[in-house]
């Protein structure tokens, strides 16, 4: 089975998206890239977005489906959310989603309020496709999560891939799916890779995963999270302590059936969040806990967060503001006075 | 020359929208209506006349202040009533009210609440169309006081550089909520702005229904044969207050006195005699549209009021069914 890289896995779902369906389209800054000076670079995408994604989407799909845009993201959210209104599917490329301020109102206020507002006849089959995460030193205004800001609001869809496999098949149903989806991608997550199918089928939004089982302790991890969450629950093996990672994979809608199945099995839970904690994924979930799983509990639920900061630029001050796997194993740890 | 049955529909929509807001102004002054009202009284020349330059299904967008854009747009004047009411048959099912009133089925793809929300959006229409070599026109409604919003600029930009046809058009009604256009411009003239964008620009007496058709035809033609976005302005005069219940303490009654002078329905009146309309027809016009009003809030009187939970419907397309 071919090895993809999640970079890999998104461009694939992207052509595969490209091919299936004439109605989707791509609007980004520099998704191509080195538009003005096509005669100098070699190439028609100099870029494919900062993270090279969508390289070669422009060459193969030309300049009317894949569209470098200014960098005018409240005049392209606009426009996609018209363009999906009126029978295509657009998907917009959110550079970092720190930039989302500059771009809220066309998701909470027309993207996610059409359908209701007007009265049920419209809907919005569009997808945003952003960049969040911190650990590329890359400051306060480039390395942000922001997850609860979209799952906050009704009508939107959030999801946050963690690996290849997830990232392929999750992209697929977001573009096909008929309301506008935000699909975080994190940057240091890009370059992982693992196995994922050729013909790989659509995974339906609103699906979390079991990414081990375990008796004693359920970990919720958030996207990176995941990749902390395996490794304290490796190391926790030596301490007899078997933890169950649950991936949540989509934050709205949210696979509380599986939290919950998990919790009343285990009684002890851990909620690993890269975001700030106040009004994060990590508070909602705890509290979706204590209201459907509060006889079960053997324990309060442990929420280990990013601390309430802006994400700090040098790298022990980052490094000490990321959820680590050793927090986690602490934790478990002392869940279970081991 | 115009024929005769455009002639009907201008005149029918002018009274009609006219009628209406002065209708719902009284109530909301009398009585109560839910919700905040932002009616149009002066813009009806406006609506009516853009409209009467598009066809049915063309797209448009346009803002809290819709009620006009609605009727000229061939809403049902019975939903358009009941939604105001807050009932249940009304245009939005009761979820959007006066500032929502917006049918999809006639083109419209939303009534924002949000100063400059719209054209962004009909770029996004027309971009569309362009892309499958569709026929509809796209065409966005704003006042003055969008013009310095960025969300404008983003969407007339990129019209541009993409060589989009839609037209934006700016209903220069002298105030942006409480303060004066002739404050809030920094250009000599509103419509000066489109020259950031190279953006071919006319303006446009707002009081007279004929001119703006005109005028409308004309962009439209413009557009769609050079490929390219034109900006339209129209000058008015906003009678109304920015809502209902504004003191309107910022509008002086000398200002207010001149501007009825050119009040769009007293012009189209004036004008009849030159395409052949008679007296008689100008109160069968008024008729036709009183009682069209009439029946609109007989109408809604009698409609019943959604349900509580009727709120958790359309939230989304698919959703799994326990987060509702």
């Amino acid at each position: 089975m071919p090895i993809k890289t999640v970079k890999e896995a998104i461009n694939d779902a992207l052509v595969q998206s490209f091919e299936n369906d004439k109605n989707v389209i791509l609007m980004g800054e520099d998704i191509a890239g080195g538009k003005g000076r096509e005669q100098y670079q070699g190439t028609q995408d100099a870029w494919g977005g900062p993270f090279g994604v969508t390289q070669g989407l422009f060459t193969k799909f030309g300049g009317e489906r894949v569209r470098d845009t200014t960098i005018a993201e409240a005049g392209f959210f606009g426009a996609a959310v018209g363009a999906a209104m009126t029978g295509l599917r657009p998907i917009v490329e959110l550079m970092y989603v720190d930039f989302a301020g500059v771009c809220f109102d066309q998701m909470m206020n027309q993207a996610a309020k059409v359908r209701y507002m007007f009265g049920g006849k419209q809907k919005v089959p569009m997808v945003v496709r952003t960049v969040v995460g911190a650990g590329f030193r890359a400051g306060s205004e480039h390395s942000q999560t922001l997850y609860s800001l979209y799952t906050h609001i009704p009508g939107l869809k959030v999801v946050a891939p963690y690996d290849a496999y997830d990232a392929k098949g999750l992209l697929l149903s977001s573009i096909q799916d008929d309301d506008p989806v935000i699909f975080m991608e994190h940057k240091r997550l890009y370059m992982t890779s693992c196995e994922v199918p050729d013909d790989l089928k659509p995974i339906p939004l609103g699906k979390g995963k079991i990414r081990k089982n375990g008796s004693d302790v359920t970990i919720i991890a958030i996207q990176r999270m995941n990749l902390f969450a395996e490794e304290a629950a490796k190391e926790l093996e030596n301490n007899n302590i078997s933890c169950e990672i649950i991936d949540p994979r989509s934050y709205s809608p949210l696979d509380e059936d599986l939290i919950y199945t998990s919790v009343k099995k285990t009684g002890r839970v851990i909620i690993v969040d890269e975001s700030n904690p106040k009004c994060s994924l990590a508070s909602e979930i705890s509290s979706l806990i204590s209201e459907n799983c509060f006889s079960d509990l053997k324990s309060g639920v442990i929420k280990i967060t990013a601390p309430h900061t802006p994400v700090p630029f040098s790298p022990p001050m980052e490094d000490f503001y990321i959820p680590s796997s050793k927090k986690i194993g602490d934790a478990a740890k002392e869940l279970l006075n081991a | 020359m115009l024929d005769k049955d455009k002639l009907d529909w201008i005149y029918n929509k002018l009274f009609t929208i006219r009628f209406f807001e002065e209708r719902i102004k009284k109530i909301a002054k009398e009585k109560s209506v839910p919700g905040y009202l932002h009616t149009c009284i002066g813009s009806e020349a406006i609506c009516v006349g853009v409209m009467a330059a598009l066809n049915k299904d063309d797209w448009i967008s346009s803002t809290y202040r819709n009620h006009g854009h609605a009727i000229a747009k061939d809403c049902n004047l019975n939903q358009i009533t009941s939604e105001i009411y807050g009932r249940s048959t009304g245009i939005c099912k009761g979820r959007g009210g006066s500032m929502h009133i917006s049918d999809f089925d006639r083109g419209m793809l939303g009534s924002f609440g949000i100063v400059a929300a719209g054209p962004p959006v009909v770029l996004g229409a027309a971009l569309q169309e362009k892309i499958n070599n569709g026929s509809k026109n796209s065409v966005s409604f704003f006042g003055d006081g969008a013009i310095h919003n960025g969300a404008f600029h983003e969407a007339a930009g990129l019209a541009k550089l993409w060589n989009i046809p839609m037209l934006f058009v700016c209903e220069n009604n002298g105030y942006a909520e409480a303060t004066a256009t002739d404050w809030h411009l920094n250009t000599k003239e509103l419509s000066d702005i489109s020259k950031a964008y190279d953006m071919v620009a006319y303006r446009g007496n707002g009081n007279d229904v004929f001119e703006v058709f005109n005028l409308t035809n004309k962009a439209l033609e413009e557009s769609r044969n050079k490929q390219t976005p034109i900006f339209l302005e129209f000058k008015n005069y906003r009678f109304s207050g920015q809502y209902e219940g504004d003191t309107q303490l910022y509008q002086p009654q000398e200002e207010i006195e001149n501007a009825k002078k050119n009040d769009p329905i007293k012009l189209a009146i004036d004008n009849a005699k030159n395409h052949n309309l008679t007296k008689d027809d100008i109160e069968t016009y008024k008729k036709n549209a009183l009682d069209a009003v009439n029946s609109a809030f007989d109408f809604a009187d009698t409609q019943p009021w959604p349900k509580g939970e009727d709120a958790l419907q359309e939230v989304y397309v698919n959703y799994p069914k326990e987060v509702n």
